[in-house]
């Protein structure tokens, strides 16, 4: 498959500047000013603490635009497994134990292997690629991960020809993850453990990484610790977190979003600013950090790496 | 209830609806308005505007259960703070969240059932704020604007489709607010059954001696 370079945001999606200009003034007369005293900047990464993990840049694979402050994708996080508020994983997060982990890969494979985390990390040399980040709900972010080419994983398994779809499972244990917990007031949504799927030329494809770190370091629990998977031009519940087990099967897994909300969630879970959510539009985002919302680009944004994995299919209807 | 007693259960009133909005500024000052201010912002205002609605619709339940006339003294200044969390709710809205792209908003409004009754709750409320007024309830006569307030229930139940409809899936707090509501409007409706009955009972204990 051709390589092409990863899409830098056109012109036109960049803010105009008589626009905040405008509204600079605006907040100003407004004293709406001081009601934004911290958010505002997309500053450079600021790591704190966390362990170094060194990788290289990976250009190609990269947006030319500023991280999303550490601080706030590390704190604002949708995963479910530790609570249902964006602020419970950073809160709840301590209780996951990310060593000793394995990752089994199983299925359709030859060679069928269960992977130390160590192990996993020291496979592939590391690269760093910057992607766009869009949430379902309807905001975005810019990360700096760190991993590999899922499709490398996927070939020293050697899938054979009855692969047709990848399964993801994420740990399941409610010792350490408190909402995975059943208890009487939280009648759970989500049928654990959190399963996700792509298909197989999904899965391949170069941009598909899995993903053990970020800004820098290892992979914070709360961003999905010690290993996932990031598919940047799918909705970030598409990539799924803290993977115990990969699957390469036959027929296409019932993902869990798919199975709690049918209406809402399709398989393919693509981000298309024309297909909206039942309940809101997809058409604009909001970067974190920044005021004005902006236009959600077809497929994230990677339109042109992407969009031949889906000619022909009608994306309305698969969702 | 002695005017002491009501200035100081008013200022106390007072005190909590403003804390609400206290805390923003607080959480704006400390930086704990998280990732996304907007939208904590907006839920943060919905929130209260709900919590006061329920509130003031309350005060009447309090008196038909327990007897008790000085709540109902308050209906008024929750019923005025929820209208106004309301309009800073739908403020935010419109100005931060969407910067009057009216083309987007209005298309969302047609489109998300949500935000539809979203709409409708607070539109449903102007006409009362407007007649809140102790003249204004002398002009109408106290049977018309008994009647009119009664829309506030409708507010009530649109406000609850609006949480139920826009809240993700695995969160509670929806079905506690729309439960609470349920609450306080069954009690009214019990009351009113039970008070229709009376009546004819009454009615039916001074005809009976008639007939005899």
């Amino acid at each position: 498959m051709l390589i092409k370079r990863a899409p830098m945001f056109k012109a036109s999606e960049i803010t105009d500047p008589t626009l905040y200009v405008t509204r600079r003034k605006f907040m100003l007369g407004a004293a709406a000013l001081a009601l934004w005293p911290s958010g505002a900047a997309g500053a450079a990464a600021a790591p704190s603490g966390g362990q170094a993990l060194k990788a290289t840049r990976n250009s190609a694979f990269s947006l030319n635009e500023a991280a999303t402050k550490f601080e706030s994708a590390t704190t604002y996080n949708n995963f479910y497994e530790f609570g249902v508020n964006k602020e419970d994983p950073s809160r709840l997060a301590g209780t996951l134990r990310t060593r000793p982990w394995t990752v089994r890969v199983e299925g359709h494979v030859a060679k069928p292997k269960t992977y130390d985390i160590d192990e996993l990390i020291r496979l592939v040399p590391l690269e760093e690629r910057v992607y766009a980040l869009r949430c379902v709900e309807g905001w975005s972010m810019v990360i700096p991960w760190i991993g590999f080419p899922l499709a490398s994983l996927l070939k020293r398994v050697e899938p054979t020809g009855q692969a047709k779809f990848v399964e993801f499972t994420t740990l399941l244990d409610p010792e350490q993850f408190p909402g995975q917990r059943k208890s009487f007031l939280s009648f759970s949504s989500i049928d654990w453990p959190y399963v996700e799927g792509l298909r197989m030329d999904e899965a391949m494809h170069p941009l598909a990484l899995l993903t053990v770190g970020m800004y820098g370091q290892i992979l914070p629990n709360q961003n999905g610790a010690p290993v996932r998977v990031v598919v940047p031009w799918k909705y970030g519940f598409k990539s799924a977190k803290s993977i115990v087990r990969i699957r390469l099967v036959g027929e296409q897994p019932k993902t869990a979003w798919e199975k709690a909300a049918p209406n809402e969630y399709g398989f393919y879970s693509n981000v298309n600013p024309s297909v909206d959510h039942p309940r809101w539009s997809q058409a604009t985002e909001r970067r974190i950090g920044e005021f004005l919302r902006r236009k959600t680009p077809m497929f994230n944004g990677y339109a042109d790496q992407v969009a031949s994995l889906y000619t022909g299919m009608d994306l309305q209807k698969n969702y | 209830m002695t005017r002491k007693a009501r200035v100081i259960l008013k200022t106390g009133v007072w005190i909590v609806c403003l804390l609400p909005l206290l805390f923003l500024l607080y959480w704006t000052y400390t930086g704990n308005l998280t990732a996304n201010p907007i939208s904590f912002i907006t839920n943060h205002l919905g929130q209260w505007t709900f919590r006061l609605l329920l509130a003031s619709l309350a005060m009447t339940p309090l008196r038909i259960l327990f007897g008790m006339s000085w709540p109902v003294t308050l209906r008024r200044l929750l019923g005025l703070f929820a209208f106004s969390y309301a309009c800073l709710h739908f403020s935010v809205w419109i100005v931060v969240d969407h910067f009057f792209n009216w083309n987007l908003m209005i298309a969302d409004i047609l489109k998300r059932r949500y935000i539809t009754v979203g709409m409708s709750a607070l539109t449903l409320l102007i006409p009362l704020a407007v007649t809140s007024t102790s003249g204004m309830v002398k002009r109408l006569g106290g049977a018309n604007w008994r009647r009119l307030h009664r829309l506030v229930y409708v507010t009530g139940v649109l406000a609850a489709l609006h949480f139920l409809w826009l809240a993700k899936k695995g969160r509670i707090d929806q079905y506690i607010y729309a439960t609470i509501l349920t609450l306080l409007l069954g009690i009214r409706i019990w009351d009113a059954i039970r008070r229709a009955v009376r009546k004819r009972r009454q009615r039916e204990a001074v005809t009976k001696p008639a007939l005899a």
